[in-house]
């Protein structure tokens, strides 16, 4: 199998994986939290406008923060009780945004959703049930899918890949998703086929989830094609093999341009737990406020992957887990190559969350840095054949603006050159600061 | 900038900073200390070769380039950075490239002018634009060329164990076999060392006269391929240099063309000592792989002009000198070819 992987040829790097902490484990349930905090901006976009105010009574799945100007994604209560408070809530990246806190009501009854045919409904009906039901990209960058899955007209779309890649490391969400839903994700990229009218789906799963490939192949064959065209490439074990150019680069040959999107080469890519989201609110009518994350790292007592409603704070989730490790040094919310540090166990779960790591001080590198070397390493790691040596030096030398001759708006912060830099030096950091002084 | 920050929550401080969180484990100081560790069979292989000043000398070069470092930095109010391992480098460097019958004072000058005049007044480790040890010998060359060019010692001394190595003349010359060549040719050659065929096994081994560190190339072999292994030098800098000596040696180093013998222009100088630890100098040597073959040819056509035209006998030294300050330059001509900078990419 090695031999036929696919993967992207230039760049990238092979971090400890520390998978294995968390993948053998099945996706566990977690008990409703006394309280949730429901961020209002849980996508790329302005955040929600609010519908309901204090004290109002809301339903589990009630939509209770709508889109009002430009993209956005719908946000429902995802447990039945009393709004609390309409106020701000820790942020991941923004540090504060609004949100809305629920107050659980531990009697109520959990919604049920049945499964219902979707195959006679047109094109506009699912994907307005996919708008309705607020999903979005939940793989990291929390793109609203309604309006991915509706490319321009003259973009000319022919295959559908499925990001089952989970290239970052600790994180098993997508695996234990693949390995426990296989069918839902079938369904649902046959959903998404027949909105964008194809028959082509590839889904892209790294080698070391075998188990996860094999499981989704039978699952193909069972469900048959319907005319579909559905298969599961294996993927080389490198990061950022789940990075959508360099995914899209690896199955289809494909490059997408600077500053394009991947339907500039005729390609759609959906994570195969966005994927999970889309069969659900079409088939089921269920909205998204509920998800699967990783929660792992030396410093959590208890590793685990948990279904668990959105909103949830960090904070009931580490008294579920038993509580943190006293050499716990850092905290980081998604991946380790990609993820934000953060500083607050009040912060809530997001749509976007994959993961929360509890890092001990071996686990991460706290050395300062020093003057660039010239090594070069960086260079062979990055997958966008950019320079962040050159970038780093001159936001160093306080000529950040400088940097678009670079391509620094090729960058997708994947942190290879950082991980690789002999020198310790925060690359990501002078790229991001590059990013907000040069002009595009 | 929030790097390294810390933050506190209860009674606990976590670390904040800006992905990515975890890190190869590699580092500046690793990467020095392991070629410190593949420049050291070498030395001992001197001690036997040339006797225990070799093993004096280095260890007074590396103090004085250690100490001077600490003096420069505290000097330059920069943090004291001794304990990376950069320092000790030059120092064995420079040791390796001064004749082993040299005064024990001489390797103190070629420190302070290799770290504090080379390295540091031109802004520390990343901004040399030389090779520091090669800024020192150079230094010590045109101060005291007398002593520069004329202390060998003949590598009989506790060598004997290397008459068994296939060299078949047992007085050895002093001169080293590239002054040899220079001045008395390729006969001069066979007449003081032996038939080529005979001594390219010993020479290989590194039973010459030459400088402290430089003659054995199996040792340096070993070292350079174990830090390609390591993935800390690339083999693009050694490969094109020794192969742009040899090629340019065996066209132009004989009486008539492509008659010079690139075999014994390998064995009897500087070059793997050059090609594969001061030539692959990070911070004076380009990145980018084409750049790299290109920065390497250039050094062994300059060494090949110098050894066949110039007034010594070596030319490593001025070679990798001379393009030392080029490798900026070759940076502007090669960039990294990007993923695909531009709309309409399709491929």
């Amino acid at each position: 199998m090695n031999s036929l992987s696919l993967t992207f040829p230039k760049g990238g790097v092979h971090p400890k994986e520390f998978k294995s902490l968390t993948a053998h484990l099945g996706t566990e349930i977690m008990p409703l939290p006394g309280e949730v905090d429901i961020l209002l901006n849980q996508h790329f976009g302005a955040p929600c406008t609010p519908l309901v105010k204090k004290k109002a009574e809301v339903r589990e799945g009630e939509l209770i923060g709508e889109v009002t100007q430009g993209l956005g994604a719908n946000i429902h209560a995802s447990v039945t009780g009393t709004v609390k408070n309409v106020g701000t809530a820790p942020h991941p990246i923004s540090v504060r945004a609004p949100s809305v806190t629920i107050q659980t009501d531990p009697d109520a009854e959990p919604a049920s959703y049945k499964p219902t045919d979707w195959t006679g409904l047109s094109r506009e009906k699912i994907l307005e049930r996919i708008r309705n039901a607020g999903i979005v990209g939940i793989g990291g960058a929390g793109f609203p899918t309604h309006v991915k899955l509706a490319p321009p007209p003259e973009a000319k779309v022919d295959t559908l890949i499925l990001n089952g890649a989970e290239c970052e490391p600790y994180l098993t969400t997508d695996h234990r998703v693949m390995l426990e839903h296989p069918e839902e994700i079938i369904e649902g990229s046959k959903i998404i086929l027949s909105i964008l009218g194809i028959t082509e789906c590839h889904i892209g799963i790294e080698n070391n989830k075998s188990d996860a490939i094999e499981v989704l192949k039978k699952s193909i064959e069972k469900t048959g094609s319907n005319g579909f065209q559905i298969q599961v490439d294996p993927l080389k074990v490198k990061y950022p093999q789940g990075s959508e150019k360099q995914l899209i680069q690896s199955i289809t040959g494909r490059k997408v341009p600077g500053f394009g999107l991947p339907f500039d080469v005729g390609v759609i890519v959906q994570n195969v737990g966005t994927t999970r989201a889309i069969y659900e609110a079409v088939a089921l009518n269920k909205p998204l406020y509920e998800k699967v994350v990783t929660i792992s790292g030396k410093g959590i007592q208890r590793p685990a992957n948990i279904m668990v409603k959105i909103g949830t704070r960090l904070r009931d989730i580490v008294s579920y887990l038993g509580g943190t490790r006293p050499d716990l040094a850092k905290v980081v919310m998604g991946g380790p190559m990609m993820g934000f540090a953060i500083s607050d166990l009040d912060m809530p779960i997001t749509k976007t969350t994959s993961g929360v790591l509890f890092l001990t001080g071996d686990e991460i590198d706290t050395n300062p840095h020093g003057h660039c070397i010239r090594c070069g390493w960086c260079l062979d790691a990055c997958p966008m054949g950019l320079s962040p040596n050159e970038m780093g030096i001159y936001v160093e030398a306080g000529r950040p603006e400088e940097t678009a001759q670079f391509g620094v708006f090729e960058c997708f912060e994947c942190g290879c050159c950082a991980f690789v830099c002999p020198a310790k030096r925060p690359l990501v950091q002078f790229i991001r600061l590059a990013k907000r002084k040069a002009k595009k | 900038m929030e790097e390294n920050g810390l933050t506190e929550t209860g009674s606990r401080l976590w670390a904040v900073s800006v992905s990515p969180h975890v890190k190869s484990g590699e580092s500046v100081e690793k990467i020095m200390w392991t070629v410190v560790g593949c420049l050291v069979p070498p030395l001992i292989l001197s001690i036997f070769l040339f006797g225990f000043q070799t093993l004096l000398i280095t260890l007074i070069s590396v103090g004085s380039c250690v100490a001077t470092e600490a003096i420069s930095q505290r000097l330059l109010h920069q943090p004291v950075t001794i304990k990376d391992g950069s320092a000790v480098i030059t120092g064995m460097l420079l040791a390796y490239i001064i004749p082993p019958g040299v005064p024990y004072w001489m390797p103190i000058l070629g420190a302070v002018m290799s770290i504090y005049v080379a390295k540091h007044l031109l802004g520390g480790i990343g901004f040399n634009i030389f090779n520091p040890a090669l800024i020192g010998r150079a230094f010590l060359v045109a101060t005291f060329p007398v002593a520069m060019t004329s202390a060998w010692l003949a590598p009989i001394r506790h060598g004997s164990i290397f008459k068994y190595m296939g060299s078949g003349v047992d007085a050895v010359s002093t001169a080293t076999p590239l002054f040899v060549l220079k001045h008395y040719g390729i006969s001069g050659v066979i007449e003081k060392f032996g038939s080529l065929s005979s001594i390219y096994g010993s020479f290989f081994v590194g039973w010459r006269p030459g400088c402290i560190g430089e003659t054995s190339t199996l040792l340096l072999l070993l070292g350079g391929l174990y830090l390609i292994y390591k993935g800390y030098i690339t083999w693009h800098i050694p490969v094109s240099m020794i192969v742009s000596v040899a090629f340019l040696t065996w066209v132009f180093g004989g009486d008539k063309l492509f008659t010079g013998q690139p075999l014994l222009a390998i064995l009897s100088g500087g070059i793997v000592l050059g090609a594969f630890f001061m030539a692959t100098d990070y911070v004076t040597s380009p990145t980018q792989k084409t750049a790299k073959l290109l920065f390497g040819a250039c050094i062994g056509a300059l060494t090949v002009l110098i050894r066949l035209k110039g007034g010594y006998p070596e030319g490593v030294c001025y070679a990798i000198l001379l393009m030392n300050p080029l490798a900026p330059a070759f940076e502007q001509w090669f960039r990294p070819k990007r993923f695909a900078p531009q709309k309409g990419g399709i491929k």
